[in-house]
């Protein structure tokens, strides 16, 4: 690990302050810790910001709030979160082990940098580490890596699970810097890598993320997470489905559908939920549905089972929610 | 039985393979070097030869930071690199926590942060301060084992040991969280420590053991 400064802010404007191009904000550490000791990450001030007040879990009438720096393993846990939003608790108690979910902020958690092995082993090429090396996953070792919105730049899969499960409920991040505030669509948050895979989303330098809003949707209670990985825990994804179903009757009067472990972002899929939007409840529906889930995809050498695994895993899903499982 | 090789105390005349490989990891990395400072005059004086504050490049400075372990606060002097796991073992000694993978995969680094199981190879020491840090040498109370210690032990939930530490420290936790209603909620819940062993069926069993002999206990 290369040395650096470690800073303790006591508020939101002072660690904004302190965070410049080489600087590293700190939450749970689960992440930027295994990072700077792989030296991908080389931040020469690191900046702990768990003396911040970004805390605290509320349900309200616009829905569910949740402040940046609350645990993985907190938020999974909470009432309001498992009664009206079974989806985010499930992908947050299938995502890494008790121990890190106890680490990890849920900031932190949405800001988790790919899983792709050549980011993580600064011995090879790799355009998110340093732009303009080129890509090894492309014609390499690809098996765990993205399906949708990839480029001849990059391939590497977006890897949280909350996030499909939130870009899923149309949640929205606040963000926070020295210049004042604003609140960013989480699926407009991510960008895909195009020509530019280092940038991966919207923060800018000394920016935070200071809270996660989801709109309120009475009808998320009927909603799940099911994740399709090598083994059955403490994995990452392979194919993941974040769905939620408005059930009326044997007719489906809407649906939210995102999907993770196939995209370079968390994968949101409106032309899905439209076309089961008033139809019948269905196998045939949600098979008809998870068609479009391959839209546009580019499957590499090694993960084209991917384009069969991410439809059965929507299917599946919305199979258990509509009871017909 | 002759105990494995890493529960033996350490020589007190700092003449001991561990203390050698201490030396040698702080020449050649530079970061475990600092000296402690209200410790034992033994162990500062036993570290006196190496005590050399690093250079840091400009970049990093070295700081002064309270740990409270096992119920006893103690200072020291640490690069911020410092994880809470190099500060456990190199610094206070206490080699019953792990360092398997370091980054995070394995959980034999497994200990309790305020009663909650974290990853002490991911926790930097300077961000251990103000909590109460429980490794496996605080679980036992006098000569009497901690009942998960005492039902690894009836269920031969180990066979090389390496992993125990952290099996033993997720375990307790898993057990106060409340998560062992079945086998299967078990094994979820204790998936972050891996056992090369394959020592599985046992660790259930000594979770599943202990747990109902916890039952009603105050935690």
């Amino acid at each position: 690990m290369r040395p650096f400064t470690y800073e303790l802010p006591s508020g939101v404007s002072e660690a904004a302050n302190l965070g410049r191009p080489d600087s590293a904000f700190i939450a749970g550490g689960t992440t930027i810790v295994d990072l700077m000791k792989l030296e991908v990450v080389k931040p020469s001030r690191v900046v702990d910001i768990n003396a911040l007040s970004m805390r605290g879990i509320e349900m309200s009438t616009d829905g569910l709030r949740i402040g940046a720096l609350e645990k993985m393993s907190d938020t999974a846990l909470h009432p309001e979160v498992v009664a009206n939003y079974p989806v985010i608790s499930e992908a947050l108690l299938k995502s890494a082990s008790a121990q890190i979910r106890n680490m990890a902020s849920i900031g932190g958690n949405l800001l988790q940098r790919t899983r792709c092995g050549y980011f993580r082993d600064v011995n090879t090429p790799c355009n998110k580490r340093e732009p303009g090396s080129g890509c090894p996953a492309i014609d390499g070792e690809n098996r765990m890596h993205a399906i949708l919105g990839t480029s001849s730049s990059c391939v590497a899969t977006h890897p949280s699970d909350l996030a499909v499960a939130l870009v899923a409920l149309d949640a929205s991040v606040r963000l926070q810097s020295a210049s004042g505030e604003r609140l960013v669509k989480l699926d407009d948050f991510y960008l895909v890598p195009d020509s530019t895979p280092h940038r991966e989303n919207q923060l800018l330098p000394g920016e935070l993320i200071t809270e996660i809003r989801v709109p309120r949707l009475a009808w998320a209670t009927r909603s799940t997470y099911l994740k399709i990985r090598d083994r059955e825990s403490y994995e990452f994804s392979l194919a993941s489905a974040a769905v939620a179903l408005d059930v009326n009757g044997d007719q489906i009067q809407d649906a939210r559908v995102a999907v993770g472990g196939v995209g370079t972002k968390p994968w949101n899929l409106p032309k899905v939920r439209e076309a089961l939007t008033g139809k019948p409840l269905a196998q045939e529906t949600f098979a008809a549905a998870a068609k479009l889930a391959g839209d546009g995809a580019v499957p590499l050498k090694r993960n084209a089972f991917k384009v069969d695994l991410v439809q059965r895993t929507i299917i599946r899903a919305l199979m258990t929610l509509g009871g017909l499982a | 039985m002759e105990p494995p090789a890493d529960s033996r105390p350490d020589h007190k005349d700092g003449s001991s393979r561990r203390e050698f490989i201490r030396r040698l990891a702080a020449i050649s990395a530079g970061l475990t070097v600092a000296a402690p400072l209200g410790r034992a005059g033994t162990i500062t004086e036993k570290r006196a030869l190496n005590d050399e504050p690093p250079k840091t490049d400009g970049a990093g400075g070295l700081m002064e930071i309270a740990l409270n372990v096992n119920g006893n606060t103690e200072r020291l002097v640490v690069d911020p690199r410092v994880t809470l796991l190099d500060a456990l073992r190199d610094r206070f000694d206490l080699t019953g926590t792990k360092k398997g993978c370091d980054r995070g995969a394995c959980g034999a680094c497994t200990v309790h942060l305020d009663g909650r199981r974290v990853l002490s190879c991911l926790t930097l020491a300077v961000m251990a301060q103000r909590k109460k840090i429980t490794t496996i040498e605080g679980l036992a109370t006098g000569d009497e084992l901690h009942p998960v210690q005492a039902a690894f032990i009836e269920c031969d939930g180990f066979q090389c040991g390496y992993c125990t530490p952290g099996q033993i420290m997720s375990a307790v936790a898993c057990i106060s969280e409340g998560h062992t209603g079945s086998d299967s909620e078990i094994r979820e819940y204790m998936s972050g420590n891996l056992c090369r062993c394959g020592a599985y069926p046992n660790i259930v069993a000594a979770v599943k053991t202990a747990a109902a002999k916890m039952k009603g206990e105050v935690n």
